[in-house]
């Protein structure tokens, strides 16, 4: 490896300063830590805030797992490994259960994480209440007094419109039952698997320029109404055509061979091992 | 000595000695103040101290609001009577003084000087605000349903059903067609927003009403109506009101007692009729006067 950059790109005072909001990210569950977010090689809302909280978290032993909205090889997931290998040379993998730090857009893997594993997601929009008041001093003060009214007038105002909450993604979660979190643009599916998860969860927002976390074991509850409760994505009667799981988070595509269209594993890596047989029937 | 002819002092008693909302000393500034002004008494430039250039918006003014009354604030433009509602409803934090409101901590706790949450709760359970200007009340960009459910969920409102059924409920109250819940405020005329601000202070039915110069720009027959409906809150659900105007006309129709403002301090106060009758300050005079 040359030599012409620190360990991990960033020189060190900087990934101490992270290292710092990540620390008093992961002692208040769900509070946004402000932090100076610093220019990196790829562009600001490209995943440049998950991209420093690897860069200050890994370390020579590590192995990393990148994946895009559950595909390990998307252009953004490939660029973003190839330059956390070229500037640490840790090993890079694609089996979940192999990497002990993953970086994600947009998907939590499939296979459940272990508290020996790191996942970081990257945030695009850190701020839940960002839609009901655009100043950051009023969310602030918002979050300050636990002032949730916002967040749930936005899920009314959809069921009003639309007798449903439309939340695809992002649905806004109560951390710890004190701070109401972006839990990012994961399917709604995923927002169960936060929940109480083995895993330490950290997101960053590069743009945004926030950190916050959601330590393990830490109680995780997406916003609903008494008579309209949270709903995870319904795939009634669907299966993957590659492996033909159920009951996974399943995307649709178009079958390059007959033109139908089809529904297939969001998570490459889980559909993969299952065809290869190592990953069991559940 | 003959006790009839001994003069007998008059003093003008509440039958309920329990006001719902009782303000002691209000005052608002705006800058350090000086030793100069720091007395009351201390003579200004209309409300600008003239050794320090302090504004004294609102200068140790009390009031008392009993149950099912509604009180008057006159005033002419800039004599602090939105400064005054404003620091009420906290949208704004007085330098000094005591609020005590009836409903909260049965009257004992200063609500001005309780947590930022308390505060919030004493708005959200037991005040209800319409602005003058509607944008300051409403959320242009939401359904007139959520902004009436807006205050609900404030309050711990958790079910959309009870929240829907309450915003029909009160829509109609205010004689909007329910075909037009699902619109944004933003689409509607100054006095259908005026009136969806109504309904939205109304959610909780709260039982402190302020209303910031409700009719001013309102066409007549509309200022008609919003008059009409304060008058049937305050008869059929036994709301206590303040009333800020600047339209004697409205204080004259609405309100029982009237407070008169002048540069931030209360010139004269008393029974609405007597004000109207028999007007003692200057300025007051002037103001009746003007009128007809």
């Amino acid at each position: 490896m040359r030599k012409n950059y620190n360990f991990a790109f960033l020189d060190e005072g900087s990934k101490r300063e992270i290292r710092r909001a990540i620390l008093k990210g992961v002692a208040i569950p769900g509070y946004q830590v402000p932090f100076a977010s610093r220019e990196m090689p790829i562009g600001r809302g490209w995943g440049t805030g998950g991209l420093q909280l690897t860069l200050s978290c890994i370390g020579p032993d590590d192995v990393l797992k990148v994946i895009d909205q559950g595909s390990d090889a998307s252009v953004n997931a490939v660029s973003i490994r190839g330059l956390v290998h070229e500037t640490t040379g840790v090993d890079t993998t694609t089996r979940t259960q192999d990497a002990t730090l993953i970086q994600s857009r947009h998907r939590i893997p499939e296979r459940p994480l272990t508290r020996d594993q790191l996942l970081v997601l990257q945030v695009p929009t850190p701020e839940p209440l960002r839609t009901y008041e655009p100043r950051e001093t009023v969310t602030r003060r918002l979050h300050a007094e636990a002032e949730y009214t916002g967040a749930y007038l936005e899920l009314f105002e959809q069921i009003v419109r639309y007798g449903t909450t439309t939340t695809g993604a992002d649905h806004p979660v109560m951390v710890g039952g004190r701070y109401v979190m972006a839990p990012s643009p994961i399917p709604r599916y995923d927002n169960a698997r936060l929940n109480m998860a083995d895993n330490l969860t950290l997101l960053g927002a590069g743009r945004e320029k926030k950190i916050y976390a959601v330590p393990p074991y830490t109680r995780v509850e997406s916003l609903a109404f008494d008579d309209y409760p949270f709903v995870t994505e319904e795939f009634e009667g669907a299966c993957c055509h590659v492996c033909g799981a159920t009951g996974v988070y399943l995307t649709q595509t178009v079958d390059p061979v007959t033109g139908e269209q089809v529904w297939q594993c969001s998570d490459t890596d889980y559909c993969a091992q299952r065809v290869s047989g190592e990953q069991g029937e559940e | 000595m003959d006790s009839k002819s001994a003069p007998v002092p008059v003093e003008h008693v509440f039958r309920d000695d329990a006001p719902v909302l009782k303000v002691t000393g209000l005052s608002k500034r705006f800058g350090a103040g000086c030793s100069y002004c720091a007395d009351p008494e201390a003579k200004l430039e209309r409300n600008i101290c003239p050794v320090c250039g302090t504004v004294h918006a609102v200068r140790n003014v009390s009031l008392e609001v009993h149950p099912g009354e509604i009180l008057g604030i006159v005033g002419e433009s800039g004599s602090g009577k939105s400064t005054l509602m404003q620091c009420l409803y906290f949208d704004q934090d007085p330098t000094e003084g005591t609020m005590n409101v009836a409903a909260y901590d049965g009257g004992v706790a200063n609500c001005f000087t309780v947590s930022r949450q308390q505060q919030r709760f004493i708005r959200d359970r037991i005040f209800g605000m319409v602005y003058q200007n509607p944008y300051l009340g409403l959320r242009m960009n939401f359904s007139s349903l959520s902004n009436i459910a807006e205050k609900q969920i404030a309050a711990g409102g958790r079910n959309v059903h009870r929240m829907v059924e309450r915003g029909e409920e009160l829509l109609g109250r205010v004689k909007i067609p329910l075909r037009r819940k699902q619109d944004p405020p933003r689409a509607f005329s100054g006095g259908m927003q005026q009136r969806v601000q109504i309904a939205k202070a109304l959610s909780n039915e709260p039982p402190v009403l302020f209303l910031d110069e409700v009719t001013t720009g309102l066409d007549l027959s509309v200022q008609a109506r919003v008059l009409d409906l304060i008058l049937q809150l305050r008869r059929d659900l036994g709301v206590s009101m303040v009333v800020v105007s600047h339209d004697l006309g409205v204080i004259r129709l609405l309100a029982d007692r009237t407070v008169v403002m002048l540069d931030g301090r209360v010139i004269e106060h008393g029974l609405t009729d007597q004000i109207m009758q028999d007007p003692q300050h200057a300025y007051t005079q002037e103001l009746v006067y003007s009128l007809l």
